[in-house]
């Protein structure tokens, strides 16, 4: 889970990072009411989940609460590559005098975490690594042992920052350390980790994100969710804990395993060029157990969805028996009743195949078509959607 | 011959009072699997019978290794006490210690890892099928029944893709299948497989299985290109998915790889990996391959 930038700075400062005063609003009204507060010049930044906010307007600063007011009208509502802005941080403007960066993150192909560190923040890291990668040090942590005032020192020599600023680099280190190891954080980045003209170093602007299969010892972490950005559709999929993520085209998909049912989006794909490139309409994954309410429960949220033209039920039975999986469209059939009004393409295979499909042959439902192989339903789910 | 686990092998399942722990017992008990015990702390000295078979439990998996000689774990326990459960089976210095778990956070996962290294123990998963060895043991929850053994190795992220190729490719058989697992952090990686299978006069060719995320498949390819004589053929998942929302693109920096369905395809191809565009075209080069 990405948090946006007021979520990150209000979890650093938690633990104790160094950041400006500030808050976040909603309404012009309240980003007045903050820089009030603050009573002095302040800086009004878009909260969206997408880079280049600067260059889009999406960041500007106010010399008084009018000013922050009339800055916040501009930018609610503004559209950020795509990405809408529904609210504003308002934080006390600071003065630059250097600008670092930052940044602990899980490092996936050598199974370790990694610290990145470089005095020279401020632009884009991305290019920073490309063109200078000797400007920023990366040095690997071993995850049993973590980020003590030793190893923070490590990486903060090694990244070469100014002797006048190490000291207050190494606490800050440590303390970041605190935030991604303790809220189980996949990435903690600090951009600018800026100077400010009177010596102090700041967190300026951070970037986090969260490991969702930590949430069992976060239960506070659910409120960071972004309830409104979610597709409705999604939403309502989370309330029956589906895992559905909707996608823009015509077949409804319906399978178990997330491996097998990417594979059935691309093979739906696949088969889609030859009828004008019809697409999956959703990844749909009801796992191991496909019983007639989950089935009910994934093929009522396809079915409502009003792009959808035909719906590819796409079940390897494993651990599961195809007759449970056929008992269950039959029984979710029944369930919806004049609700299911889309052809259904139903491909069973694996573990007592046989018995399954007598199920769907003897329920003779007017909707549902059997295909025996995964690119023959493919190919019949996206001609029935063309 | 067949990797990582054989006839040999004698199995204890660490959470095997649990109810997903205790079906998957049964299941492979079923499939000639020799399960030599359980591991609960709180129910030491009782044992529990499935069909008729009576398995012990004991109350950790050092004392399961000592009176039992295992050399196998499988771990079906839940997300919260997963990473102590694999470190105890690593400081009992098990030689495999399979994870089924799923929805371990990653810096527990990233935890046990770092713990291992040195060790005795090679993790499998987490979040897997595990693997099997038909016709001679199943450790986790893949099928048994699917397919039989063969000359064909596979190595596969997802479970069910992994049971998908062994029913396109049931009648030729497989020597070990092995799901690897998903998880952004995982014990046994394609290239140690690809490694084993080379190794393994039993096996003759070999099926990777691969997805979007990471950079694993590209290393793969290139490990492929250095290490491996024996025919690969792959296949790769993912290619209409959602780009995912991430905001900051260290990660990008790190793997040096976009990690995109089409890059990882590119990438096996460059190696002179035939990659299948469907799993059942997938299965048909490897019918090209052994001629069958």
């Amino acid at each position: 889970m990405d948090l946006f930038e007021y979520q990150a700075r209000d979890l650093l400062a938690s633990h104790g990072v160094p950041v400006l005063p500030g808050g976040v609003a909603d309404t012009p009204d309240q980003a007045e009411a903050i820089a009030r507060e603050i009573g002095q010049t302040v800086v009004v930044k878009a909260q969206v989940k997408v880079g280049g906010r600067g260059k889009a307007g999406g960041v500007k600063l106010a010399d008084n609460p009018e000013d922050a007011r009339a800055r916040t009208q501009d930018i609610l509502g503004l559209d950020i590559k795509g990405h809408i802005t529904q609210r504003v941080m308002v934080a006390q403007a600071s003065d630059i005098a250097e600008e670092y960066y930052f940044s602990y993150l899980l490092d996936r192909s050598n199974r370790t975490f990694l610290a990145m560190a470089s005095k020279e923040g401020g632009m884009e890291i991305e290019q920073l690594a490309v063109e200078r990668p000797e400007a920023l040090a990366r040095i690997p942590i071993d995850a049993s042992k973590g980020v003590d005032s030793a190893k923070a020192a490590e990486i903060v020599d090694a990244a070469n920052f100014p002797a006048e600023v190490r000291d207050q680099v190494i606490a800050i280190a440590v303390q970041l350390w605190d935030v991604f190891a303790k809220e189980d954080a996949t990435l903690v980045e600090v951009n600018p980790l800026a100077k400010a003209p009177d010596g102090t170093v700041l967190a300026l602007d951070a970037k986090v994100t969260l490991d969702e299969n930590a949430g069992f010892r976060h239960p506070e972490h659910a409120a960071l969710e972004d309830a409104a950005a979610a597709d409705p559709l999604e939403a309502r999929a989370k309330e029956k804990d589906l895992n559905y993520v909707k996608l823009e085209g015509e077949v409804g998909i319906i399978g178990n395993g997330a491996g097998l049912v990417m594979s059935t989006l691309d093979v739906v794909a696949y088969a889609g060029e030859e009828f004008g490139g019809v697409k999956p309409a959703n990844f749909l994954d009801i796992g191991g157990g496909a019983s007639a309410e989950v089935m009910a429960n994934g093929l009522e949220i396809i079915l409502s969805d009003p792009a959808v033209k035909s719906v590819f039920v796409n079940v390897f039975g494993g651990i599961t028996s195809c007759d449970a999986v056929a008992n269950g469209i039959v029984s979710a059939l029944e369930i919806l009743g004049d609700e299911a009004t889309k052809p259904l393409v139903v491909r069973l295979d694996g573990n007592n195949v046989e018995e399954g499909r007598r199920i769907l042959a003897e329920a003779n439902h007017s909707l549902v078509t059997v295909v025996d192989t995964m690119d023959g339903a493919a190919r019949r789910a996206a001609e029935l959607a063309a | 011959m067949s990797i990582f686990l054989n006839e040999n092998s004698k199995v204890i399942v660490q959470g095997m009072t649990g109810s997903e722990g205790s079906k998957h017992t049964a299941r492979m008990l079923a499939s000639g699997t020799a399960i030599v015990g359980g591991v609960n702390p709180r129910k030491a000295g009782t044992s529990v019978d499935f069909d008729g078979t009576s398995v012990p439990v004991f109350g950790s998996v050092a004392d399961a290794m000592k009176e039992t000689g295992a050399d196998v774990s499988v771990i079906f326990v839940p997300p919260p006490f997963a990473k102590a459960a694999v470190i105890e089976a690593v400081d009992a210095q098990i030689g495999l210690a399979v994870v089924i778990t799923e929805g371990i956070p990653v810096h527990d996962s990233t935890y046990f890892w770092a713990h291992a290294q040195g060790g005795a123990t090679r993790i499998i998963g987490p979040n897997c099928p595990g693997l099997i060895s038909p016709g001679r043991s199943n450790a986790g929850i893949i099928p048994a029944n699917i397919t039989k053994q063969g000359k064909i190795g596979l190595v596969s992220k997802s479970g069910t893709l992994t049971y998908q190729m062994m029913y396109e490719l049931r009648d030729i058989g497989f020597s070990t299948a092995i799901g690897i697992g998903g998880d952004p952090v995982i014990g046994t990686t394609h290239i140690d497989a690809l490694q084993a299978f080379q190794d393994d006069p039993e096996t003759e060719a070999i099926v990777m299985i691969g997805e979007i995320g990471g950079d694993a498949e590209e290393r793969a390819a290139d490990f492929i290109k250095a290490n491996v004589t024996k025919p690969v053929v792959g296949y790769v998942a993912g290619f209409t998915a959602p780009e995912g929302k991430t905001m900051g693109h260290a990660g990008a920096i790190v793997s040096g790889s976009a990690g995109t369905a089409q890059a990882k395809k590119e990438a096996l191809e460059a190696a002179g990996v035939r990659v299948g565009k469907t799993p059942s075209e997938t299965a048909k080069l490897m019918r090209e391959i052994v001629g069958a």
